[in-house]
């Protein structure tokens, strides 16, 4: 994973709990990412980890891509779902991976208090990552089923795929009829980026 | 430019049998295969069913290929064990039409109870084993598969794993589908098909020679290449290992195996005298490495790459790193508060948390079985004794009562209470065979049947019990009663019972367990996922 010049692989991670639908966003992401003429792939676990337990899905792209997983350490971009998530897969991130972590907070079975200073701790291991509040970005959207896709539009504005690569993979993966909503989702996801300070990435 | 569609490698395999013609599908779900079939229904013109378990799926798969037409048979890695006895025999019958067995193993255990390495059925069951290393090889492999399968008249295994089956990366349809090439029709072929002893020995010797003529075919064939590159060592490897090690090693000389059973010796020979050191790269087992030193060539893999868990990028690089051949893995961030873990559990909503509840507080020995519900063994449950394999809780209770002593011995303190909990499609795949055996040799065990409509734990397909068939039309569902009463028990030792009716489920467990006679207990919850999903699309169609 060690990409120099054109050759760049970009690495993203999704992570989060199962039923999340990381599986959607990553999907539209991957697409996008193929829409854009780059190779691509992507890799998630199914069966046993639906069950609310913890997943994640690699999204890798470039020019060509091997390995359908991410190197620890490698991350240009961690998108959590969840907030305590986004600890667990830390070691997949740098110093200069983007970091754009949903406050969400499922507590895990049989645990009976969410553990204290998680969002802290992200704040002094990764100062730059920025943090989203999925009830008031519902709230922008108008419907929270859109978030995962609205979020995909924070992605957008890091990875730099055209516009028209990110419409076709939406048109492709949302359910019928849902297309315009989603988009609009998407495009209310982008603009958050580019009007507040945004997560750094390593440069190409 | 060629069209380009992101898939999994379930779907590119579903793909590839469809461009090769293939008439019929057939499997049994089990993660990480299921998609592949679910994924083939879509397409027209081919008949898919869920078959009741993997070796009737073998059995419909080769019935098929003898008939002269193609089929694809899939399972997972587990899958195979319950279709081994069809499956070592066909390579003597042979095919006429092609058969291809896509066999998904689960390095990590992902979502299985072992992690065996099914390449070792390949060498064992003397048949022709593919392994694609990304979804556009999968579909590519598949197709070869049914090429092979003809050519050599033997079914053939295409070997994935989950990282293949459930990574998505680019593929390019044909566009085309081949053209059947005449009506189907059995003909007979007593030597060929009747596997009497004598018969047999004949068939053995046909399969010696075409093992002896596929390892000359593996020499030239395609997707066996060597990759030139330079550096002081060369690596062999295949399937998704290939694509981690070149992602470490982007020019490294490799020999890249499409074919992983029978071996290219001549291939493997020539290119281990070009290096210095040989690196075999594998995941699971040193089954390569194993024949590659049986050759007489030196090499390096096991010794120091684990046997266990899936290999990654990041893995590879820290082991070469140890040997002197790769830089330092980069550091990744690193936090030291303590996490809760987050496994997978029975979810909040699941009619049948009711059944492990009462069974926790009646401390009676559960086998357990194959299933979300396996899941009852977890806080705040624990309710479950054993897992071991599909159907096994109905036959390991039977052992345990009889070696607890019940039968004969007399009743001894606390022994005798012991139930098996099995879900609806699992007792349709083996179950019932246990509960067979039950009845025939008197035993007194509980079993409860957990019905939630659905195979939930693969992502809810029909079965035997479900009364509806891969492509949604209704089938007869298997009637428990009716199943009871034939093997044997009394209309008394049968209860069918709603699953949200705790109270009657409880008096139910309890009246069973103490009556100490062979019964049937089903307890009738529809999964709430399945239900969930159920009335979205019947609004939909509303």
């Amino acid at each position: 994973m060690q990409s120099t010049g054109q050759e760049k692989i970009w690495n993203i991670l999704m992570a989060g709990v199962g039923g999340q639908g990381i599986i959607l966003a990553s999907d539209v992401l991957a697409a996008a990412a193929l829409a854009a003429g780059f190779d691509a792939k992507k890799s998630e676990i199914h069966g046993m980890s639906q069950r609310g337990g913890s997943v994640t899905s690699h999204v890798r792209f470039g020019r060509t891509v091997h390995s359908p997983v991410i190197e620890e350490g490698c991350a240009d971009v961690l998108l959590s779902l969840e907030l305590m998530e986004t600890l667990r897969w830390l070691p997949f991130t740098h110093a200069g991976t983007g970091l754009i972590v949903s406050t969400e907070k499922i507590l895990p079975a049989n645990v009976a208090e969410y553990p204290a200073g998680i969002e802290e701790e992200i704040r002094t291991l990764a100062p730059r990552a920025r943090f989203l509040d999925p009830a008031a970005l519902a709230e922008k959207i108008g419907d929270k089923k859109y978030v995962n896709v609205a979020l995909c539009g924070v992605l957008a504005d890091i990875l730099e795929l055209p516009e028209t690569a990110w419409r076709r993979a939406i048109d492709a993966h949302v359910p019928g009829g849902t297309a315009d909503a989603n988009w609009r989702a998407f495009c209310i996801g982008r603009d958050l980026s580019s009007s507040c300070p945004g997560p750094g990435v390593s440069s190409r | 430019m060629k069209q380009r569609l992101m898939m999994s490698g379930n779907e590119a395999i579903a793909l590839g049998a469809y461009e090769a013609g293939v008439a019929v599908g057939a499997g049994y779900p089990g993660t990480p295969s299921t998609e592949i079939l679910e994924s083939l229904t879509g397409y027209q013109g081919v008949y898919t069913e869920w078959s009741v378990n993997e070796k009737t799926a073998l059995e419909v798969g080769l019935g098929t290929a003898l008939a002269g037409a193609r089929s694809l048979v899939t399972m997972k890695h587990v899958g195979l064990n319950v279709a081994a006895d069809p499956l070592f025999t066909s390579v003597y019958t042979g095919v006429k039409g092609g058969l291809v067995v896509v066999n998904a193993d689960d390095p990590d255990m992902h979502s299985s109870q072992n992690e065996q390495d099914n390449r070792h059925y390949a060498r064992a069951a003397k048949l022709p084993m593919l392994e694609p290393a990304d979804s556009e090889e999968a579909r590519r492999f598949t197709s070869l598969a049914f090429d092979i399968s003809e050519r050599f008249d033997t079914p053939v295994i295409l070997r994935s794993t989950t990282r293949i089956s459930h990574s998505r990366s680019p593929v390019s349809p044909s566009g085309e589908r081949r053209p059947r090439a005449d009506t189907p029709r059995f003909e007979r072929n007593l030597k060929k098909y009747v596997m009497i002893p004598a018969h047999a020995r004949a068939r053995h010797r046909a399969v010696e020679e075409r093992l002896l003529a596929l390892a000359e075919y593996a020499e030239t064939f395609t997707e066996n290449r060597i990759e030139p590159g330079r550096g002081g060592f060369g690596i062999i490897t295949s399937g998704v290992a290939y694509e981690y090690v070149r992602e470490v090693f982007p020019d490294a000389p490799i020999l890249k195996l499409g074919l992983v059973w029978p071996l290219p010796g001549k291939l493997i020979v020539r290119f281990a005298a070009e290096h210095e050191t040989l690196y075999v790269v594998e995941e699971l087992d040193p089954f390569l490495e194993t024949e590659i030193k049986a050759m007489g060539i030196k090499a390096r893999g096991k010794d120091f790459l684990p046997r266990t868990g899936e290999f990654s990028p990041g893995l590879l690089r820290r082991a070469f790193q140890a040997e002197g051949k790769t830089d330092a893995s980069a550091e990744g961030l690193r936090s030291s508060l303590r996490l809760p873990p987050r496994p997978p559990t029975l979810c909040p909503g699941c009619p049948h948390r009711t059944v492990f509840k009462i069974l926790g507080r009646l401390g009676v020995t559960v086998s357990g079985d194959i299933g979300c519900y396996t899941l009852g063994v977890l806080p705040p449950f624990q309710a479950m004794d054993t897992c071991v394999e599909m159907g096994g809780s109905v036959g390991l209770a039977q052992g345990i009562e009889i070696a607890e002593g019940i039968d004969g011995a007399g009743e001894t303190e606390g022994a005798g209470r012991t139930a098996a909990v099995i879900g609806d499609s699992t007792f349709a795949h083996s179950g019932l065979t246990g509960l067979v055996n039950a009845a025939y040799n008197g035993r007194r065990i509980l079993i409860i049947v957990l019905d939630n409509s659905t195979t939930a734990m693969t992502g809810m397909q029909p079965n035997p019990f479900s009364g509806e068939r891969i492509d949604g039309k209704p089938a007869p569902a298997v009637d428990y009663r009716t199943l009871a009463a034939a093997v044997g028990l009394a209309d008394g030792d049968v209860a069918i019972v709603d699953a949200y009716k705790p109270k009657e489920v409880e008096e139910a467990i309890e009246r069973f367990l103490s009556a100490r006679r062979l019964s049937l207990l089903v307890v009738k919850g529809p999964c709430i996922i399945w239900k969930r999903k159920r009335e979205r699309t019947t609004d939909k169609r509303g």
